[in-house]
Protein backbone atom coordinates (compact mmCIF):
# COMPACT_ATOMS: atom_id res chain seq x y z
CA UNK A 1 0.00 0.00 0.00
CA UNK A 2 3.09 2.40 0.73
CA UNK A 3 3.84 1.80 -3.03
CA UNK A 4 0.90 2.48 -4.05
CA UNK A 5 -0.08 5.39 -2.33
CA UNK A 6 3.72 6.94 -3.92
CA UNK A 7 3.53 5.83 -7.01
CA UNK A 8 -0.30 4.84 -8.35
CA UNK A 9 -1.10 1.16 -9.66
CA UNK A 10 -3.09 -1.61 -8.57
CA UNK A 11 -2.47 -4.31 -6.07
CA UNK A 12 -3.77 -7.70 -6.23
CA UNK A 13 -3.36 -10.16 -3.51
CA UNK A 14 -2.91 -13.90 -4.07
CA UNK A 15 -3.26 -16.88 -1.67
CA UNK A 16 -2.62 -20.42 -2.54
CA UNK A 17 -4.90 -21.84 -0.16
CA UNK A 18 -8.41 -23.57 0.97
CA UNK A 19 -11.92 -21.27 1.86
CA UNK A 20 -11.06 -20.35 5.30
CA UNK A 21 -8.60 -18.19 4.44
CA UNK A 22 -11.16 -16.01 2.76
CA UNK A 23 -11.41 -13.70 5.32
CA UNK A 24 -7.81 -12.92 5.35
CA UNK A 25 -8.23 -11.74 1.71
CA UNK A 26 -10.97 -9.65 2.54
CA UNK A 27 -9.10 -8.38 5.59
CA UNK A 28 -5.73 -7.53 2.74
CA UNK A 29 -8.68 -5.58 0.66
CA UNK A 30 -9.99 -3.89 3.61
CA UNK A 31 -6.37 -2.54 4.09
CA UNK A 32 -6.43 -1.19 0.24
CA UNK A 33 -5.51 -4.14 -2.28
CA UNK A 34 -7.96 -3.85 -5.32
CA UNK A 35 -8.56 -7.43 -5.98
CA UNK A 36 -7.70 -10.92 -4.67
CA UNK A 37 -7.47 -13.85 -5.99
CA UNK A 38 -7.37 -17.33 -4.20
CA UNK A 39 -5.71 -20.52 -5.95
CA UNK A 40 -8.19 -23.25 -4.27
CA UNK A 41 -6.36 -26.19 -3.23
CA UNK A 42 -4.55 -27.21 -0.15
CA UNK A 43 -0.69 -26.02 0.02
CA UNK A 44 0.97 -29.04 -0.56
CA UNK A 45 4.22 -27.81 -0.94
CA UNK A 46 6.70 -25.04 -1.75
CA UNK A 47 6.58 -26.27 -5.72
CA UNK A 48 3.43 -26.43 -5.87
CA UNK A 49 2.42 -23.28 -4.17
CA UNK A 50 5.34 -21.35 -6.20
CA UNK A 51 4.52 -23.28 -9.40
CA UNK A 52 0.34 -21.29 -8.99
CA UNK A 53 1.95 -18.38 -8.46
CA UNK A 54 3.94 -18.08 -11.28
CA UNK A 55 0.87 -19.23 -13.67
CA UNK A 56 -1.33 -16.39 -11.92
CA UNK A 57 1.95 -13.76 -12.62
CA UNK A 58 2.01 -15.49 -16.13
CA UNK A 59 -1.26 -13.85 -17.27
CA UNK A 60 -0.68 -10.78 -15.24
CA UNK A 61 2.41 -9.22 -15.92
CA UNK A 62 2.85 -7.66 -12.15
CA UNK A 63 5.87 -4.95 -12.01
CA UNK A 64 6.32 -6.82 -8.52
CA UNK A 65 5.80 -10.26 -6.88
CA UNK A 66 6.42 -9.58 -2.91
CA UNK A 67 5.97 -12.37 -0.29
CA UNK A 68 7.44 -12.80 3.08
CA UNK A 69 10.69 -14.58 3.15
CA UNK A 70 9.37 -17.64 4.52
CA UNK A 71 6.71 -19.25 6.31
CA UNK A 72 6.06 -19.06 9.94
CA UNK A 73 4.92 -23.09 10.03
CA UNK A 74 7.49 -24.83 7.45
CA UNK A 75 10.42 -21.86 7.61
CA UNK A 76 11.45 -22.94 3.85
CA UNK A 77 12.14 -19.79 2.43
CA UNK A 78 12.19 -20.75 -0.88
CA UNK A 79 8.62 -20.18 -2.56
CA UNK A 80 10.45 -17.07 -3.96
CA UNK A 81 13.29 -18.23 -5.46
CA UNK A 82 11.16 -20.70 -7.42
CA UNK A 83 8.58 -17.96 -8.68
CA UNK A 84 11.75 -16.12 -9.53
CA UNK A 85 13.20 -19.24 -11.52
CA UNK A 86 9.87 -19.91 -13.19
CA UNK A 87 9.31 -16.49 -14.57
CA UNK A 88 13.02 -15.77 -15.59
CA UNK A 89 13.11 -12.83 -13.14
CA UNK A 90 15.65 -11.68 -10.50
CA UNK A 91 14.77 -13.14 -6.91
CA UNK A 92 15.92 -11.09 -3.54
CA UNK A 93 15.73 -12.19 0.09
CA UNK A 94 14.83 -10.91 2.73
CA UNK A 95 14.20 -7.52 1.25
CA UNK A 96 13.97 -4.91 4.42
CA UNK A 97 13.42 -1.77 2.72
CA UNK A 98 12.54 -0.82 -0.53
CA UNK A 99 12.05 2.17 -2.81
CA UNK A 100 10.75 2.50 -6.21
CA UNK A 101 12.04 4.93 -8.41
CA UNK A 102 10.64 5.25 -12.16
CA UNK A 103 11.64 0.85 -13.17
CA UNK A 104 14.23 0.87 -10.90
CA UNK A 105 13.71 -1.14 -7.20
CA UNK A 106 16.19 0.35 -4.74
CA UNK A 107 16.86 -2.30 -1.63
CA UNK A 108 18.34 -3.34 1.36
CA UNK A 109 18.94 -6.68 2.00
CA UNK A 110 19.99 -8.55 5.16
CA UNK A 111 23.41 -11.27 5.37
CA UNK A 112 24.71 -12.38 7.63
CA UNK A 113 26.80 -10.35 10.00
CA UNK A 114 25.21 -7.37 7.96
CA UNK A 115 23.62 -5.35 5.17
CA UNK A 116 23.39 -5.03 1.61
CA UNK A 117 22.47 -2.57 -0.89
CA UNK A 118 20.89 -3.66 -4.00
CA UNK A 119 19.38 -2.25 -7.27
CA UNK A 120 17.59 -3.98 -9.89
CA UNK A 121 14.75 -3.52 -12.79
CA UNK A 122 11.23 -3.88 -12.39
CA UNK A 123 9.48 -6.66 -12.72
CA UNK A 124 11.18 -8.63 -9.93
CA UNK A 125 10.26 -11.25 -6.95
CA UNK A 126 11.07 -10.23 -3.47
CA UNK A 127 10.67 -11.94 -0.12
CA UNK A 128 10.41 -9.83 2.56
CA UNK A 129 11.15 -9.51 6.33
CA UNK A 130 10.28 -6.55 8.77
CA UNK A 131 11.15 -3.79 8.87
CA UNK A 132 9.65 -3.50 5.21
CA UNK A 133 6.42 -1.21 5.72
CA UNK A 134 4.21 -0.22 8.57
CA UNK A 135 1.50 -2.21 9.51
CA UNK A 136 -1.85 -1.32 8.68
CA UNK A 137 -4.94 -1.71 9.97
CA UNK A 138 -8.18 -1.54 7.84
CA UNK A 139 -10.68 1.77 8.70
CA UNK A 140 -14.47 1.50 8.76
CA UNK A 141 -14.55 2.31 5.48
CA UNK A 142 -11.97 0.21 4.19
CA UNK A 143 -13.86 -2.55 5.49
CA UNK A 144 -17.44 -1.07 3.86
CA UNK A 145 -15.63 -1.10 0.47
CA UNK A 146 -13.99 -4.27 0.54
CA UNK A 147 -16.96 -6.21 0.56
CA UNK A 148 -17.74 -5.77 -2.75
CA UNK A 149 -14.06 -6.01 -4.39
CA UNK A 150 -13.17 -8.73 -6.31
CA UNK A 151 -12.37 -12.26 -4.89
CA UNK A 152 -11.65 -14.46 -7.76
CA UNK A 153 -11.22 -18.04 -6.93
CA UNK A 154 -9.63 -20.27 -9.34
CA UNK A 155 -8.34 -23.74 -9.66
CA UNK A 156 -4.82 -25.11 -9.20
CA UNK A 157 -3.25 -25.06 -12.43
CA UNK A 158 -0.81 -27.82 -12.26
CA UNK A 159 -0.69 -30.63 -9.54
CA UNK A 160 3.29 -31.35 -9.22
CA UNK A 161 4.76 -31.82 -6.01
CA UNK A 162 8.24 -32.85 -4.62
CA UNK A 163 7.64 -33.85 -1.65
CA UNK A 164 5.23 -34.40 1.23
CA UNK A 165 4.82 -34.87 5.10
CA UNK A 166 4.89 -38.13 6.62
CA UNK A 167 4.77 -37.42 9.83
CA UNK A 168 5.43 -34.56 12.83
CA UNK A 169 7.75 -35.01 15.76
CA UNK A 170 8.46 -33.32 18.84
CA UNK A 171 11.85 -32.91 20.03
CA UNK A 172 12.81 -34.47 23.63
CA UNK A 173 11.56 -32.90 26.44
CA UNK A 174 13.94 -30.04 28.00
CA UNK A 175 14.69 -31.09 32.08
CA UNK A 176 14.50 -28.60 34.77
CA UNK A 177 17.30 -25.53 34.97
CA UNK A 178 19.46 -25.99 37.21
CA UNK A 179 19.84 -22.89 39.48
CA UNK A 180 23.26 -21.43 40.15
CA UNK A 181 23.78 -18.90 43.20
CA UNK A 182 24.66 -15.37 41.77
CA UNK A 183 27.83 -14.98 44.67
CA UNK A 184 28.72 -18.51 43.06
CA UNK A 185 29.32 -17.92 39.50
CA UNK A 186 32.72 -20.03 39.62
CA UNK A 187 30.03 -23.19 39.96
CA UNK A 188 28.57 -22.08 36.53
CA UNK A 189 32.07 -22.32 35.02
CA UNK A 190 32.32 -25.54 36.36
CA UNK A 191 29.41 -27.12 35.37
CA UNK A 192 30.16 -25.38 31.74
CA UNK A 193 33.23 -27.19 31.84
CA UNK A 194 32.50 -30.05 33.17
CA UNK A 195 29.10 -31.26 32.64
CA UNK A 196 28.30 -29.52 29.53
CA UNK A 197 31.57 -29.68 27.99
CA UNK A 198 31.06 -26.65 26.09
CA UNK A 199 34.04 -24.79 27.06
CA UNK B 1 27.93 -40.13 -10.21
CA UNK B 2 28.91 -37.76 -7.64
CA UNK B 3 27.22 -35.48 -4.30
CA UNK B 4 27.81 -31.80 -5.66
CA UNK B 5 28.51 -29.28 -2.47
CA UNK B 6 27.92 -25.80 -2.69
CA UNK B 7 30.05 -24.31 -0.20
CA UNK B 8 30.16 -20.60 0.85
CA UNK B 9 33.78 -18.87 1.56
CA UNK B 10 34.01 -15.76 3.75
CA UNK B 11 37.30 -14.05 5.00
CA UNK B 12 39.40 -15.92 2.83
CA UNK B 13 38.05 -19.30 4.52
CA UNK B 14 35.38 -21.72 3.51
CA UNK B 15 32.80 -21.37 6.01
CA UNK B 16 32.41 -23.97 8.89
CA UNK B 17 28.83 -25.01 8.17
CA UNK B 18 29.44 -25.38 4.79
CA UNK B 19 32.18 -27.57 5.72
CA UNK B 20 29.55 -29.73 8.15
CA UNK B 21 27.83 -29.94 4.52
CA UNK B 22 30.67 -31.46 3.12
CA UNK B 23 30.79 -34.35 6.24
CA UNK B 24 27.19 -34.76 5.86
CA UNK B 25 27.66 -35.51 1.76
CA UNK B 26 30.47 -37.37 2.71
CA UNK B 27 28.61 -39.36 5.13
CA UNK B 28 25.23 -39.71 2.56
CA UNK B 29 27.61 -40.73 -0.42
CA UNK B 30 28.63 -43.73 1.36
CA UNK B 31 24.45 -44.62 2.88
CA UNK B 32 23.80 -43.81 -1.30
CA UNK B 33 26.63 -44.79 -2.95
CA UNK B 34 26.82 -41.84 -5.01
CA UNK B 35 30.81 -42.03 -5.49
CA UNK B 36 32.76 -38.69 -4.45
CA UNK B 37 31.53 -35.65 -2.85
CA UNK B 38 33.07 -33.06 -5.14
CA UNK B 39 32.21 -28.97 -4.01
CA UNK B 40 32.11 -26.22 -5.74
CA UNK B 41 33.01 -22.59 -4.83
CA UNK B 42 32.45 -19.39 -6.61
CA UNK B 43 34.76 -16.55 -6.24
CA UNK B 44 37.68 -15.57 -5.27
CA UNK B 45 39.40 -17.86 -2.61
CA UNK B 46 42.93 -19.29 -2.71
CA UNK B 47 43.55 -22.67 -3.62
CA UNK B 48 45.14 -23.76 -0.34
CA UNK B 49 42.01 -22.21 1.62
CA UNK B 50 39.50 -24.53 -0.61
CA UNK B 51 41.78 -27.49 0.27
CA UNK B 52 40.56 -27.73 3.29
CA UNK B 53 37.29 -28.64 2.44
CA UNK B 54 38.97 -32.11 2.02
CA UNK B 55 39.29 -32.40 5.61
CA UNK B 56 36.17 -32.74 5.76
CA UNK B 57 35.31 -34.90 3.21
CA UNK B 58 35.23 -33.79 -0.51
CA UNK B 59 37.92 -35.31 -3.17
CA UNK B 60 38.24 -32.31 -5.27
CA UNK B 61 36.71 -28.52 -5.32
CA UNK B 62 35.87 -27.19 -8.68
CA UNK B 63 36.40 -23.49 -8.35
CA UNK B 64 34.69 -21.10 -10.44
CA UNK B 65 37.49 -18.20 -9.54
CA UNK B 66 34.93 -14.92 -11.66
CA UNK B 67 35.57 -12.61 -9.49
CA UNK B 68 31.78 -11.26 -10.60
CA UNK B 69 30.92 -14.22 -8.22
CA UNK B 70 32.34 -12.35 -4.91
CA UNK B 71 28.94 -10.77 -4.42
CA UNK B 72 26.29 -13.00 -3.09
CA UNK B 73 24.37 -12.37 -6.87
CA UNK B 74 21.38 -15.33 -6.31
CA UNK B 75 20.56 -16.15 -10.18
CA UNK B 76 24.59 -15.68 -11.23
CA UNK B 77 25.77 -18.68 -8.42
CA UNK B 78 22.31 -20.59 -9.48
CA UNK B 79 23.28 -20.74 -13.28
CA UNK B 80 27.19 -21.39 -12.12
CA UNK B 81 26.33 -24.88 -9.48
CA UNK B 82 23.51 -25.91 -12.36
CA UNK B 83 26.17 -25.88 -15.13
CA UNK B 84 28.46 -27.41 -12.71
CA UNK B 85 25.69 -30.06 -11.33
CA UNK B 86 24.68 -30.53 -14.86
CA UNK B 87 28.22 -31.91 -16.48
CA UNK B 88 29.09 -34.17 -13.40
CA UNK B 89 25.58 -35.52 -13.59
CA UNK B 90 24.92 -35.15 -9.72
CA UNK B 91 21.45 -36.17 -8.63
CA UNK B 92 22.28 -34.58 -5.05
CA UNK B 93 23.04 -31.40 -4.13
CA UNK B 94 24.06 -30.41 -0.72
CA UNK B 95 24.15 -27.01 0.89
CA UNK B 96 24.62 -25.52 3.87
CA UNK B 97 21.37 -23.66 5.46
CA UNK B 98 22.08 -19.96 5.30
CA UNK B 99 20.29 -17.03 3.51
CA UNK B 100 21.95 -17.31 0.37
CA UNK B 101 22.17 -20.96 0.38
CA UNK B 102 18.68 -20.79 0.43
CA UNK B 103 18.07 -18.16 -1.77
CA UNK B 104 20.45 -20.26 -4.59
CA UNK B 105 19.14 -23.67 -3.58
CA UNK B 106 15.52 -22.58 -4.52
CA UNK B 107 16.57 -21.19 -8.39
CA UNK B 108 18.44 -24.08 -8.23
CA UNK B 109 15.64 -26.80 -7.79
CA UNK B 110 13.74 -25.14 -10.72
CA UNK B 111 16.74 -25.40 -12.84
CA UNK B 112 17.37 -29.11 -12.20
CA UNK B 113 14.26 -30.57 -11.29
CA UNK B 114 14.87 -31.48 -8.24
CA UNK B 115 12.69 -31.68 -4.85
CA UNK B 116 14.68 -29.19 -2.09
CA UNK B 117 14.33 -30.02 1.55
CA UNK B 118 15.62 -27.48 3.71
CA UNK B 119 16.68 -27.62 7.35
CA UNK B 120 17.42 -31.19 6.84
CA UNK B 121 18.64 -32.26 10.56
CA UNK B 122 19.99 -35.70 10.26
CA UNK B 123 21.08 -38.37 7.28
CA UNK B 124 18.15 -39.29 5.54
CA UNK B 125 16.46 -42.74 6.20
CA UNK B 126 16.44 -44.94 3.26
CA UNK B 127 14.69 -47.91 4.53
CA UNK B 128 11.38 -46.77 2.75
CA UNK B 129 11.89 -44.87 0.15
CA UNK B 130 13.58 -41.49 0.50
CA UNK B 131 12.72 -39.76 4.25
CA UNK B 132 14.20 -36.87 5.32
CA UNK B 133 13.68 -35.10 8.90
CA UNK B 134 13.67 -31.34 8.87
CA UNK B 135 12.70 -28.92 11.80
CA UNK B 136 9.71 -26.61 11.15
CA UNK B 137 8.45 -24.12 13.24
CA UNK B 138 11.51 -22.60 14.30
CA UNK B 139 13.05 -25.45 16.05
CA UNK B 140 9.98 -26.32 17.47
CA UNK B 141 9.32 -29.76 16.15
CA UNK B 142 10.18 -31.96 13.12
CA UNK B 143 8.70 -32.90 9.68
CA UNK B 144 9.57 -36.46 8.17
CA UNK B 145 9.48 -35.49 4.67
CA UNK B 146 9.49 -38.00 1.80
CA UNK B 147 11.13 -36.77 -0.94
CA UNK B 148 9.46 -37.84 -4.72
CA UNK B 149 11.74 -36.85 -7.05
CA UNK B 150 15.19 -38.32 -8.42
CA UNK B 151 17.20 -35.16 -8.14
CA UNK B 152 17.50 -33.56 -4.21
CA UNK B 153 18.51 -31.21 -3.19
CA UNK B 154 19.30 -30.67 0.64
CA UNK B 155 20.06 -27.73 2.71
CA UNK B 156 21.28 -29.05 5.77
CA UNK B 157 20.64 -27.14 9.17
CA UNK B 158 23.89 -26.53 11.86
CA UNK B 159 24.92 -29.08 14.00
CA UNK B 160 23.31 -31.87 11.61
CA UNK B 161 26.38 -33.92 11.67
CA UNK B 162 29.58 -33.65 13.35
CA UNK B 163 32.51 -32.20 11.45
CA UNK B 164 35.12 -34.90 9.94
CA UNK B 165 38.46 -33.20 10.08
CA UNK B 166 40.33 -36.48 9.35
CA UNK B 167 40.50 -36.44 5.19
CA UNK B 168 43.15 -35.42 2.85
CA UNK B 169 43.21 -31.94 1.00
CA UNK B 170 41.09 -31.71 -2.08
CA UNK B 171 42.84 -31.27 -5.44
CA UNK B 172 41.25 -27.87 -6.60
CA UNK B 173 40.33 -27.31 -9.92
CA UNK B 174 39.77 -24.03 -11.96
CA UNK B 175 36.45 -23.96 -14.11
CA UNK B 176 35.54 -21.31 -16.43
CA UNK B 177 32.26 -21.15 -17.10
CA UNK B 178 30.10 -18.42 -19.64
CA UNK B 179 27.88 -16.76 -17.29
CA UNK B 180 24.94 -14.77 -19.50
CA UNK B 181 25.12 -10.81 -18.65
CA UNK B 182 21.98 -11.04 -17.40
CA UNK B 183 22.44 -13.12 -14.11
CA UNK B 184 23.68 -9.79 -12.79
CA UNK B 185 20.38 -7.76 -13.77
CA UNK B 186 20.45 -7.32 -9.72
CA UNK B 187 23.33 -5.57 -8.58
CA UNK B 188 24.88 -5.11 -5.28
CA UNK B 189 25.87 -1.52 -4.82
CA UNK B 190 27.43 -1.46 -1.44
CA UNK B 191 27.48 -4.31 1.64
CA UNK B 192 27.97 -2.94 5.22
CA UNK B 193 29.72 -6.10 7.30
CA UNK B 194 31.44 -6.23 10.08
CA UNK B 195 34.34 -7.76 9.52
CA UNK B 196 36.55 -10.27 11.14
CA UNK B 197 33.73 -10.36 13.88
CA UNK B 198 32.54 -14.43 14.33
CA UNK B 199 29.02 -14.22 12.44
CA UNK B 200 25.90 -15.05 14.30
CA UNK B 201 24.41 -17.78 12.68
CA UNK B 202 27.78 -19.77 12.70
CA UNK B 203 28.87 -19.05 15.79
CA UNK B 204 29.22 -22.12 18.28
CA UNK B 205 28.72 -19.72 21.40
CA UNK B 206 26.72 -16.91 21.33
CA UNK B 207 25.94 -14.34 24.12
CA UNK B 208 22.80 -12.41 23.89
CA UNK B 209 21.31 -9.12 25.50
CA UNK B 210 18.18 -7.76 26.42
CA UNK B 211 16.42 -4.43 27.40
CA UNK B 212 17.71 -5.68 31.08
CA UNK B 213 20.92 -4.29 30.53
CA UNK B 214 19.13 -0.70 30.27
CA UNK B 215 20.73 1.13 27.49
CA UNK B 216 23.80 0.77 24.71
CA UNK B 217 26.00 2.08 27.27
CA UNK B 218 26.45 -1.60 29.33
CA UNK B 219 26.91 -3.26 26.05
CA UNK B 220 30.56 -3.61 26.79
CA UNK B 221 29.68 -6.00 29.34
CA UNK B 222 28.29 -8.66 27.10
CA UNK B 223 31.16 -7.82 25.17
CA UNK B 224 33.19 -8.21 27.76
CA UNK B 225 32.01 -11.76 28.11
CA UNK B 226 31.42 -12.73 24.40
CA UNK B 227 35.28 -12.22 24.14
CA UNK B 228 35.96 -14.09 27.32
CA UNK B 229 34.40 -17.04 25.46
CA UNK B 230 35.62 -16.53 22.08
CA UNK B 231 31.36 -16.00 21.35
CA UNK B 232 29.09 -13.99 18.70
CA UNK B 233 26.98 -11.25 20.27
CA UNK B 234 22.87 -11.02 20.11
CA UNK B 235 20.28 -9.14 21.33
CA UNK B 236 16.29 -9.74 21.87
CA UNK B 237 14.40 -7.47 19.04
CA UNK B 238 13.29 -4.43 21.31
CA UNK B 239 17.06 -3.72 21.81
CA UNK B 240 17.45 -3.63 17.63
CA UNK B 241 14.24 -1.80 17.27
CA UNK B 242 15.38 0.92 19.58
CA UNK B 243 18.75 1.13 17.83
CA UNK B 244 21.05 -0.03 20.69
CA UNK B 245 22.25 -2.98 18.57
CA UNK B 246 22.01 -3.76 15.18
CA UNK B 247 19.56 -5.10 13.37
CA UNK B 248 21.51 -8.07 11.94
CA UNK B 249 22.11 -8.92 15.84
CA UNK B 250 18.64 -9.74 16.53
CA UNK B 251 17.91 -13.01 17.36
CA UNK B 252 14.30 -14.83 17.16
CA UNK B 253 11.33 -15.49 15.25
CA UNK B 254 11.76 -12.66 13.09
CA UNK B 255 15.64 -12.10 13.35
CA UNK B 256 18.71 -14.59 12.96
CA UNK B 257 17.85 -17.95 14.42
CA UNK B 258 20.82 -19.38 15.60
CA UNK B 259 22.02 -22.98 17.00
CA UNK B 260 25.43 -22.58 19.04
CA UNK B 261 26.26 -25.48 21.36
CA UNK B 262 26.42 -22.48 24.21
CA UNK B 263 23.42 -19.58 24.07
CA UNK B 264 24.02 -17.05 27.05
CA UNK B 265 20.49 -14.98 27.93
CA UNK B 266 21.30 -11.74 29.75
CA UNK B 267 18.06 -9.69 30.57
CA UNK B 268 16.41 -11.25 27.96
CA UNK B 269 12.51 -12.07 29.36
CA UNK B 270 12.12 -15.29 27.00
CA UNK B 271 9.43 -14.34 24.97
CA UNK B 272 8.15 -17.51 22.65
CA UNK B 273 9.48 -15.12 19.71
CA UNK B 274 12.63 -14.87 21.46
CA UNK B 275 12.84 -18.70 22.00
CA UNK B 276 12.03 -19.29 18.48
CA UNK B 277 15.46 -18.71 17.37
CA UNK B 278 17.28 -20.07 20.31
CA UNK B 279 15.77 -23.51 20.70
CA UNK B 280 18.07 -25.46 18.45
CA UNK B 281 20.97 -24.13 21.14
CA UNK B 282 22.48 -27.18 22.74
CA UNK B 283 23.06 -25.58 26.32
CA UNK B 284 21.24 -22.49 27.20
CA UNK B 285 22.46 -20.33 29.99
CA UNK B 286 19.93 -17.77 31.79
CA UNK B 287 20.63 -14.93 33.67
CA UNK B 288 17.83 -12.80 35.06
CA UNK B 289 16.84 -11.03 38.43
CA UNK B 290 13.44 -12.47 37.36
CA UNK B 291 13.05 -15.72 39.38
CA UNK B 292 9.86 -16.06 37.12
CA UNK B 293 11.17 -15.55 33.69
CA UNK B 294 9.62 -17.62 31.37
CA UNK B 295 13.24 -17.88 30.05
CA UNK B 296 14.23 -20.19 32.75
CA UNK B 297 11.89 -22.88 31.71
CA UNK B 298 14.09 -23.50 28.50
CA UNK B 299 16.89 -22.82 29.87
CA UNK B 300 19.51 -25.66 31.39
CA UNK B 301 21.54 -23.50 33.61
CA UNK B 302 20.53 -19.86 34.83
CA UNK B 303 21.17 -17.39 37.89
CA UNK B 304 18.85 -15.27 39.14
CA UNK B 305 20.63 -11.79 39.62
CA UNK B 306 21.38 -8.29 38.77
CA UNK B 307 23.12 -8.64 35.09
CA UNK B 308 25.25 -5.85 36.39
CA UNK B 309 26.64 -7.35 39.46
CA UNK B 310 26.91 -11.13 37.93
CA UNK B 311 28.54 -10.30 34.34
CA UNK B 312 31.45 -8.40 35.67
CA UNK B 313 32.16 -11.83 38.20
CA UNK B 314 31.56 -14.44 35.69
CA UNK B 315 34.33 -12.85 33.36
CA UNK B 316 36.14 -13.03 36.02
CA UNK B 317 35.60 -16.45 36.51
CA UNK B 318 36.02 -17.43 33.28
CA UNK B 319 39.44 -15.84 32.99
CA UNK B 320 40.66 -17.40 36.04
CA UNK B 321 39.67 -21.13 34.90
CA UNK B 322 41.16 -20.55 31.27
C1 LIG C 1 5.27 -10.71 15.70
C2 LIG C 1 6.32 -10.56 16.75
C3 LIG C 1 7.60 -11.00 16.46
C4 LIG C 1 8.61 -10.87 17.41
N1 LIG C 1 9.86 -11.33 17.09
C5 LIG C 1 10.82 -11.27 18.03
C6 LIG C 1 12.13 -11.77 17.79
O1 LIG C 1 12.43 -12.27 16.69
N2 LIG C 1 13.06 -11.69 18.76
C7 LIG C 1 12.79 -11.15 19.99
O2 LIG C 1 13.69 -11.12 20.83
N3 LIG C 1 11.57 -10.66 20.24
C8 LIG C 1 10.58 -10.70 19.31
N4 LIG C 1 9.36 -10.17 19.60
C9 LIG C 1 9.19 -9.43 20.87
C10 LIG C 1 8.98 -10.34 22.06
O3 LIG C 1 7.61 -10.65 22.18
C11 LIG C 1 9.44 -9.65 23.36
O4 LIG C 1 8.76 -8.44 23.50
C12 LIG C 1 10.93 -9.38 23.40
O5 LIG C 1 11.66 -10.56 23.11
C13 LIG C 1 11.31 -8.87 24.77
O6 LIG C 1 12.64 -8.45 24.78
P1 LIG C 1 13.48 -8.43 26.14
O7 LIG C 1 13.41 -9.77 26.75
O8 LIG C 1 14.80 -7.87 25.82
O9 LIG C 1 12.70 -7.34 27.01
P2 LIG C 1 11.73 -7.49 28.23
O10 LIG C 1 10.61 -8.40 27.93
O11 LIG C 1 11.46 -6.12 28.68
O12 LIG C 1 12.59 -8.24 29.31
C14 LIG C 1 13.69 -7.71 29.99
C15 LIG C 1 14.15 -8.75 30.97
O13 LIG C 1 15.30 -8.27 31.63
C16 LIG C 1 15.22 -8.60 32.99
N5 LIG C 1 16.05 -7.62 33.70
C17 LIG C 1 15.79 -6.31 33.92
N6 LIG C 1 16.81 -5.73 34.57
C18 LIG C 1 17.73 -6.70 34.76
C19 LIG C 1 18.99 -6.71 35.39
N7 LIG C 1 19.53 -5.61 35.93
N8 LIG C 1 19.68 -7.88 35.42
C20 LIG C 1 19.14 -9.01 34.88
N9 LIG C 1 17.95 -9.04 34.26
C21 LIG C 1 17.24 -7.90 34.21
C22 LIG C 1 13.77 -8.53 33.34
O14 LIG C 1 13.49 -9.35 34.47
C23 LIG C 1 13.12 -9.06 32.06
O15 LIG C 1 12.94 -10.49 32.12
C24 LIG C 1 8.34 -10.29 18.67
C25 LIG C 1 7.04 -9.87 18.96
C26 LIG C 1 6.04 -10.00 18.02
C27 LIG C 1 4.67 -9.54 18.38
Amino acid sequence: MELKEQTGGSVTVLHVGEADADPTLRKALAIGADDAIRVNAFPKDSLFVAEQIAAIAKQNNYDLILMGRESIDFNGGMVHGMVGELLGLPSISPVMKLDIEGSTAKMAREIEGGKEQLEAQLPLVLGCQEPIAEWKIPNMRGIMSARTKPLQVVEPSSDTVASSVLQYELPPAKGAVKLIDADQVEELVRLLKNEAKVL
Amino acid sequence: MAILVYIEHADGAVKKTSLEAVSYAKALTEKTGEGDVIAIALGSISADALAEAGTAGASSVKHVADENLNAGVIQAHADAVAQVAKSLDAKTLVLAKSSLGDAVAARLAIKLDAALVSNVTELPDLSDGYRVKRSIYTGKAFAVTAVEKENKILAVKKNAIDLATDGAPATVETVDLSLDDALFAAKITATDKAEGDILLPEADIVVSGGRGLKGPENWHMIEDLAKSLGAATGCSKPVSDIGWRPHHEHVGQTGVKVAPTLYVAVGISGAIQHLAGVNSSKYIVVINKDPEAPFFKAADYGIVGDAFDVLPKLKQALEAAK
